[in-house]
């Protein structure tokens, strides 16, 4: 009894091996395939039912998206919009993660509630609310408006992932660079930020990917002046043909793909997983 | 009051964070509300009343009618989607946490890769993939199973949610799988193992044993997912009908709208929303609380 047991445990997890393997076959199916379908249908010309396969495929739609003036002035609006929203997350973010991943103090979880506030409530309810007020001040249909309220889902995340950083940072090693000399910008950059550089750096991703796909908050404040990604894409999906939505929607899942791929070392490597919702 | 330099820097590094947020937040929830009472100074409305709230629950204006519809379409969506995600996500990462190295970490940029994939292209995807002549459906007709796309079943753009769901749940286990593996991988096996020494299966150990272990993370990643799908507007809008539609879509509707009125209840909507999420948020932290 117990042999078999330990057995069991080697092996695995006492589940049969069987439909694990074909569970993680349509795993990667699950996560992945529809990627692929994407691709099918933005290659495709004259694809009808019920052909398996498109009968000729080309790159022209795809290319054509790309090439739209359009399509490339809400891809820069959407760069340079997750750009600055990033920049200013990180350099709001930073000191209130390290204080709050380094330090336990009276009023930590009160401040904890209200900075991740944001995540719960609707981002509808929290764009609705600053739409009347935004007009008035003359931000909304600005880009300026648009980072503003980008800030408010991108925030509680930013932080959230820099805590998970600054729980794993031992302060000691700027305490041992000071007492040998160093001042705070030589600190700054020979010893914290190469100890939390690939932390930040995730972080810092995951907050341009959250600014990057944001839709109704870009809606109700943008006012149909700023032009995003999404704002095109939902647009398409409106009144296009599936080769057009496809060529569209999979030149807006890029980036963040391109994103994921240059940091798989710090994802994989890390037991901790940045807590993302978007 | 003497405050010491270390407190004071401590709330001086919290400042920026606590400021953006509570400025944006604050300013928002207050004209919302205001809003949705009607109070509008800058524009000469200064009468506060509760009408908007009186028809939204009501059901005496075309907002009130869908109300009460709507909400129970959004708790059926949300429910069922947070549920589901929330099961096949702790099997999934009971499954997942006993392979080896490089295994598991072509599994973990997955499920990355997979997470980072905006909901909309995701939506797309579905919508071109499930739809009666999507893909799905082209692969049922090769192997006989259809003969035309109308025998193929209605799975986006259909009365019960069901594109909605299978976008939620698919789009939500790899995020709740992460959160529970990170707990798996730092807790090691060790309860696991003494459990299956004394004669437990593995049903019976992910019950009792992992399910407490996990649970911490797992139902704080479930209420979040919840408080997602229950404010999320483009993909109930992508893959939904016109009715039943979720609140979040009708909410936004008649914000749109040109009539005062109208925006007023829209706003409401949002508001009973946003009640609707944190009290449930505290309601599950409370129950969690009581537990430990």
């Amino acid at each position: 009894m117990a042999r078999n047991a330990e057995d069991k445990l080697v092996d695995g997890d006492g589940f049969s091996r069987w439909p694990a393997y074909l569970g993680y076959a349509l795993l990667y199916l699950l996560l992945l395939g529809p990627v692929v379908g994407l691709v099918l249908y933005a290659g495709s010309t004259r694809w009808f039912f019920p052909d398996l396969l498109p009968v000729t495929w080309t790159f022209e739609t795809f290319w054509r998206q790309l090439s739209n003036a359009r399509t490339q002035q809400a891809i820069g609006t959407s760069l340079l919009l997750g750009g600055v929203v990033t920049l200013l997350a990180l350099v709001i973010a930073l000191p209130a993660a390290r204080t709050l991943g380094l330090e336990r103090f009276p009023g930590r979880s009160l401040v904890l509630l209200l900075l991740f506030l944001p995540t719960i409530v609707p981002p509808l309810a929290t764009g609705m609310g600053l739409n009347i007020i935004f007009l008035r001040l003359g931000l909304a249909g600005s880009l300026a408006g648009v980072v503003l309220v980008h800030l408010i889902p991108v925030l509680p995340y930013t932080i959230f992932a820099l805590i998970g950083v600054f729980v794993r940072y031992d302060e000691g090693y700027e305490q041992q660079a000071r007492t040998l000399g160093a001042g705070p910008w030589r600190i700054l950059w020979q010893v914290t930020l190469p100890l939390a550089g690939p932390g930040m750096a995730v972080a810092a991703l995951f907050a341009f990917l959250v600014s990057w796909s944001q839709y109704v908050l870009t809606l109700l404040i943008g006012g149909g002046r700023v032009i995003t990604l999404p704002m095109l894409l939902f647009a398409a999906v409106a009144g296009g043909n599936p080769a057009t939505i496809a060529a569209l929607a999979l030149i807006f899942a890029g980036p963040p793909l391109l994103a994921i791929a240059l940091a798989a070392r710090a994802l994989t490597e890390r037991t901790t997983t940045v807590g993302q919702q978007y | 009051m003497r405050v010491d330099r270390p407190t004071l820097r401590r709330w001086l590094m919290l400042t920026p964070a606590l400021l953006v947020t509570g400025v944006l937040f604050g300013v928002s929830m207050y004209y919302g509300i205001s809003q949705s009472l009607g109070y509008l100074p800058f524009i000469g409305a200064t009468r506060v009343s509760l009408d908007a709230y009186a028809s939204v629950l009501g059901g005496a204006t075309p907002a009130g009618r869908e109300f009460w519809a709507a909400l129970g379409f959004s708790l059926w969506v949300t429910g069922i989607s947070t549920l589901l995600s929330a099961v096949a996500a702790l099997l999934l990462a009971v499954a997942l946490s006993h392979r080896r190295r490089p295994a598991h970490q072509a599994t973990l940029l997955a499920l990355n890769a997979n997470l980072a994939l905006p909901h909309m292209v995701w939506a797309i995807a579905l919508l071109l993939l499930l739809a009666q002549s999507g893909l799905i459906a082209r692969i049922a007709a090769a192997l006989g199973l259809i003969a035309t796309p109308a025998e193929f079943p209605v799975l986006v753009r259909d009365q019960a949610g069901i594109g909605i769901i299978l976008h939620y749940v698919s789009k939500e286990i790899p995020f709740l799988v992460l959160i529970v593996l990170a707990v798996l991988r730092t807790q090691g096996h060790a309860y696991a193992e003494v459990a299956t020494t004394l004669g437990a299966g593995p049903w019976m150990r992910v019950w009792r044993v992992t399910l407490p272990l996990v649970w911490p993370g797992l139902s704080a990643g479930a209420l979040l997912v919840f408080a997602f799908i229950f404010g999320a507007y483009e993909v109930p809008a992508l893959l939904g009908v016109s009715y039943p539609r979720v609140l979040a879509v009708l909410a936004l509707d008649y914000f749109l709208n040109a009539d005062l009125n109208r925006r007023a209840e829209g706003m409401a909507i949002s508001l009973i929303m946003t009640v609707v999420v944190v009290g449930l948020g505290l309601l599950v932290r409370r129950i969690d609380g009581s537990e430990r």
